[in-house]
């Protein structure tokens, strides 16, 4: 389904991602961990083109993103996007949030987004806020709304960036029930996540990165196996996250 | 002494004067406002040449007087017309002073809502274009709709500086609210009358106009 071949990229003279490759099939979940400013961030967001990168290819769904005859913004209307800092339309209440990109990119009635909006409402619990506006809601509700109105869009695979870490810790949960549920039914999706939990849980493989580079790329039971074979960076790395 | 009847008989022709400043000006703002967000989009473009068109054409109309704008294009326009046109074409002061503060008070809104753009947050941008909506979209439906909300002080500020800056106008013979004013009370032989009671106008309105601001800011605030 993501298919990410030696892709590097630049910031000016810094390379913020060195020769990073991996795959994540259909129904696949990948969470993707590292320390703060290994490149996680650009990666995933290399992965529906909202960030550009120089060299290599990824192919999202049979889609190049490096080939430039590829419409960007229609690949994108089919990879799903959480953001750690929600990221929902302030100006906008939650069912127009739900509803705004269904209609006015893949064309959809206003009736026929209505009913798919409020149905994903429901789905994470929410429907009794639709005519809310963000402002109003808690981080934990506003994340979820986040997610409904990624899956509204009918995506072929979801990517996550720290969707929990600027919650108040209260509301972890509620959001990360939300993502395991959608990692049951088969969704496929790839996490930059620090929560192991939910790694344990869902995950199928897991990613370590480190400096821009991919250091670990292996199975749930392998990473949190035997630690002894990991790379020494992602020891550390693990040890400190599971202290907390 | 000073009298203030004469004033009474005179308030029709006043009125009149006053609607023609408030239409130069809602009329100024509105062109100001839709020419300064292009100019905007302009500038914040990735496109080199657009940038710099727009940053040369800010700088400069913030560089010279209202007023050399007005008078020059009280000149400019017909020339400009005949030329294209290859005949004469009476345009009328109206029109002319109108597309001098247009053009000038782009230049002044450009940068207002340039801030208000750069003022919402990165990530607005990011989710919509990760939603699938395009260039035009993402600004049309999500980032200038923010933007404006809270520029909404700041441009009334603007439009309260174009209510005063009209009265450049009577440079062209246009009869605005102030020279109605002045004229008047010249006719009449009590100028002082008259533009005593023009400068209460003036402030009425402005101070109005600023305590709505104020109100708008406070509510916007929260
Ligand atoms: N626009 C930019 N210009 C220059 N450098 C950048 C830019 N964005 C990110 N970087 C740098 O690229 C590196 C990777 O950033 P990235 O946000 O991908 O890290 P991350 O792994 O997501 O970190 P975090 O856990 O803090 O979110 C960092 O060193 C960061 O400083
Ligand atoms: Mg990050």
């Amino acid at each position: 389904m993501i298919s990410i071949k030696n892709v590097n990229k630049w910031y000016g003279s810094f390379q913020v991602l060195t020769d990073c490759s991996t795959e994540v099939k259909k129904g696949e979940v990948v969470v993707v961990c590292g320390p703060s400013g290994s490149g996680k961030s650009t990666l995933i967001k290399c992965v529906n083109a909202l960030e550009p990168f120089q060299q290599g290819d990824i192919v999202v769904d049979n889609t190049s993103i490096a080939d430039p005859r590829t419409n960007l913004p229609k690949l994108r209307s089919r990879v799903g996007m959480v953001f750690q800092h929600f990221e929902l339309f302030p100006h906008l209440s939650i069912s127009e949030n739900l509803t705004i990109a269904q209609v006015k990119v893949l064309g959809r009635s206003k009736d026929e987004a209505i009913e798919k909006g409020l149905k994903l409402l429901d789905r994470v619990g929410l429907l009794a806020h639709a005519n809310k506006h963000p402002g109003q809601l808690s981080g934990g509700q506003q994340q979820r709304v986040a997610i409904a109105r990624a899956l509204a869009m009918d995506p072929v695979v979801m990517l996550f960036d720290e969707p929990t870490s600027a919650l108040d810790p209260e509301m972890v949960n509620e959001v990360l029930d939300v993502m395991v549920q959608l990692a049951q039914e088969g969704m496929t999706m790839m996490c930059v996540t620090h929560e192991m939990g939910f790694a344990r849980k869902v995950a199928d493989r897991v990613i370590f990165m480190d400096a821009g580079q991919i250091v670990e790329d292996c199975p749930k039971q392998a990473f949190f196996g035997d630690v002894s074979q990991r790379s020494e960076r992602a020891q550390q790395f693990l040890a400190k996250i599971l202290q907390h | 002494m000073m009298d203030f009847s004469a004033i009474v008989p005179a308030l029709p022709g006043l009125w009149d004067g006053l609607l023609m400043t408030l239409q130069l000006m809602v009329m100024g703002v509105l062109g100001g406002v839709v020419l300064g967000t292009l100019l905007a989009l302009m500038r914040l473009s990735h496109n080199r040449l657009l940038a710099t068109i727009a940053a040369t054409y800010v700088n400069y109309f913030r560089s010279i007087p209202l007023l050399l704008v007005i008078t020059w294009f009280y000149f400019a326009v017909p020339f400009i017309l005949r030329w294209i046109t290859g005949e004469d074409t009476p345009v009328g002061a109206f029109a002319s002073c109108l597309v001098a503060f247009v053009m000038f008070e782009a230049a002044y809104f450009c940068e207002i809502v340039r801030a208000g753009i750069q003022a919402i947050p990165r990530g607005q941008m990011g989710a919509a274009q990760a939603l699938g909506m395009s260039y035009g979209q993402t600004m049309r439906l999500i980032i200038l709709p923010q933007a404006f909300r809270k520029m909404t002080p700041l441009l009334l500020q603007q439009s309260i500086i174009l209510f005063q800056d009209t009265s450049l106008v009577y440079t062209v013979g246009l009869m605005d609210f102030l020279n109605a004013a002045r004229s008047r009370g010249d006719i009449i032989g009590q100028p002082h009358e008259f533009l005593i009671f023009a400068g209460l106008v003036y402030f009425t309105i402005s101070f109005a106009a600023a305590q709505v601001v104020k109100l708008l800011q406070k509510r916007l605030a929260v």
